[in-house]
């Protein structure tokens, strides 16, 4: 056995770089599973109209809260398979015993989780938008909220999805526990969409999101790395 | 240093915290009742009324430090969390489990109470101001503690992720309150501040003190209780769980 040579150790950027690949590369084989949060996020859009009438200035003054709030649960509802089927079938533990630290590809997974369920939410904003009216002054705030709130919302779901990784039904505790901790993202996302409505500067608002992404991003990984350890035991 | 470290280790032995839990609990328990009993009939019997609010700000003397316990519990419950996660003390566990209930009903307590406070006041039983809702948050927050607990079967495991979300709870608490301060803010500003004088006469506010304390005493008392039972569901296969059955049974 000794004309085995160990493999050279991957750094960590080419764990990140090819967790992110296969990531994706398997999200791409199942077009259906991708385009379900966007759907869902589509659908619960146009039952707004319907629920409250479709008064342009109505939809207009509620359109900041409602296209953040479904944000939320549209990032929601992929979390629960974030980590469950490498859970199931021992990639995972792979990626525990990697000579790399766990939270690095624990960043990757959740950094392709934001690929495909984050970033189509912001590019379809500008439709959503449209749907409820809301001022078009607006709508560059929007996106520049969801692009920095969206990925707060990706790594503390992590938190919560790698603590429920052994569970098998596990959607509404997710929710539960999750939740509560959007109250942040929710308050300063919708909070500088309405403040541009109404014709106010929303700087600090966006300041304090992208301060709260660079915290999300540095400490949540940690916290979702130990909670899949725990998982693993 | 080396005492300090062994008395740490003593403490986070489950039989040494029982001795001490089983000594020191009902006297905290005793002190807390008498002092709640003293500051409530002193507070709403003797305390003058408000020149605004007149009577209906008595029940500040309940409010305040439910609303405080319900805040200063999870802190409690994210440093277990953290003793939980670095040493590996198993009696951490059983105190957040002890403690968790606890803290959730001071957070329920401290809505009600604020609502009922509310109707008079505000002439609403519930508006969406800062504190309020915080509060709110919290609950949400004890609740899906408690639900993680519940949902994962394995002892140790739920407890380590229970400590876990505590901890991320805690880290989260400031920013949350800060968030939602900034949202909308109609409350009255906090009752006690550690560097100012407090702006209502003695009267009315050392009540309020002994009730808080009082609340205080009567949550150790009772996290000393109830660990002591999880202790002993625990530790029921060890050799010293026994004999004190059977020196208590026979």
């Amino acid at each position: 056995m000794s004309s085995v040579s160990l493999a050279a150790t991957p750094s960590a950027s080419m764990l990140l770089v090819g967790q992110v690949r296969r990531d994706l590369k398997i999200a791409m084989r199942s077009p259906g599973d991708l385009a379900n949060p966007l759907m869902f996020y589509a659908l619960a859009v146009a039952l707004f109209p319907l629920g409250v009438g479709p008064s342009p200035e109505r939809l207009a003054e509620l359109a900041p809260g409602v296209l953040w709030v479904l944000a939320l649960l549209a990032t929601l509802l992929g979390l629960e398979t974030l980590f469950r089927r490498d859970f199931e079938e021992g990639t995972l533990e792979q990626l525990a015993l990697h000579a790399q630290p766990l939270f690095v590809g624990v960043l990757a997974k959740i950094g392709a989780h934001w690929l495909v369920t984050g970033l189509p939410l912001v590019l379809f904003a500008p439709i959503a938008a449209l749907m409820l009216n809301l001022p078009m002054q607006a709508l560059d705030t929007l996106m520049i909220t969801l692009l920095l709130g969206t990925p707060i919302l990706s790594v503390l779901g992590a938190v919560g999805a790698a603590l429920t990784v052994s569970l098998r039904r596990s959607s509404l505790l997710l929710a539960l526990i999750v939740l509560p901790l959007y109250v942040p993202v929710l308050i300063l996302g919708a909070g500088a969409v309405a403040a541009v409505v109404d014709g106010v500067d929303s700087t600090a608002q966006v300041a304090w999101l992208a301060a709260l992404c660079a915290l999300a991003l540095t400490l949540a990984p940690f916290g979702a790395a130990a909670g899949l350890r725990v998982g693993l035991d | 240093m080396a005492s300090l470290k062994e008395w740490w280790h003593r403490l986070g032995s489950p039989r040494t915290f029982y001795a001490i839990a089983q000594r020191a609990g009902p006297w905290f328990t005793g002190l807390g009742v008498a002092a709640i009993v003293v500051a409530l009939t002193w507070g709403l019997a003797f305390a003058p009324p408000d020149y605004q609010q007149g009577n209906s700000f008595r029940i500040m003397y309940l409010h305040v430090p439910t609303a405080i316990l319900a805040q200063s519990v999870y802190m409690m419950l994210g440093a277990a969390g953290l003793v939980l996660l670095v040493w590996r003390m198993k009696l951490a566990d059983m105190v957040i489990v002890a403690a968790a209930p606890f803290g959730m009903s001071m957070t329920a307590l401290a809505l009600v109470t604020g609502a009922i406070w509310g109707k008079p006041t505000w002439g609403a039983w519930w508006v969406w101001d800062a504190r309020t809702t915080s509060m709110l948050v919290q609950l949400f927050l004890y609740f899906g503690l408690i639900a993680l607990r519940q949902a994962i079967p394995r002892e140790e495991t739920a407890g380590r992720a229970c400590a876990i979300l505590a901890v991320v709870g805690t880290v989260n608490i400031p920013i949350i309150k800060y968030s939602v301060d900034w949202w909308l803010t109609l409350h009255q500003p906090s009752t006690f501040t550690l560097t100012a004088a407090p702006s209502m006469p003695p009267e009315m506010y050392l009540p309020l003190l002994v009730s808080v304390l009082g609340f205080y005493a009567l949550f150790a008392g009772l996290v000393f209780a109830r660990t002591s039972n999880v202790i002993l569901d625990r530790e029921r296969s060890t050799a010293w769980v026994r004999a004190l059955v059977r020196e208590q049974t026979s």
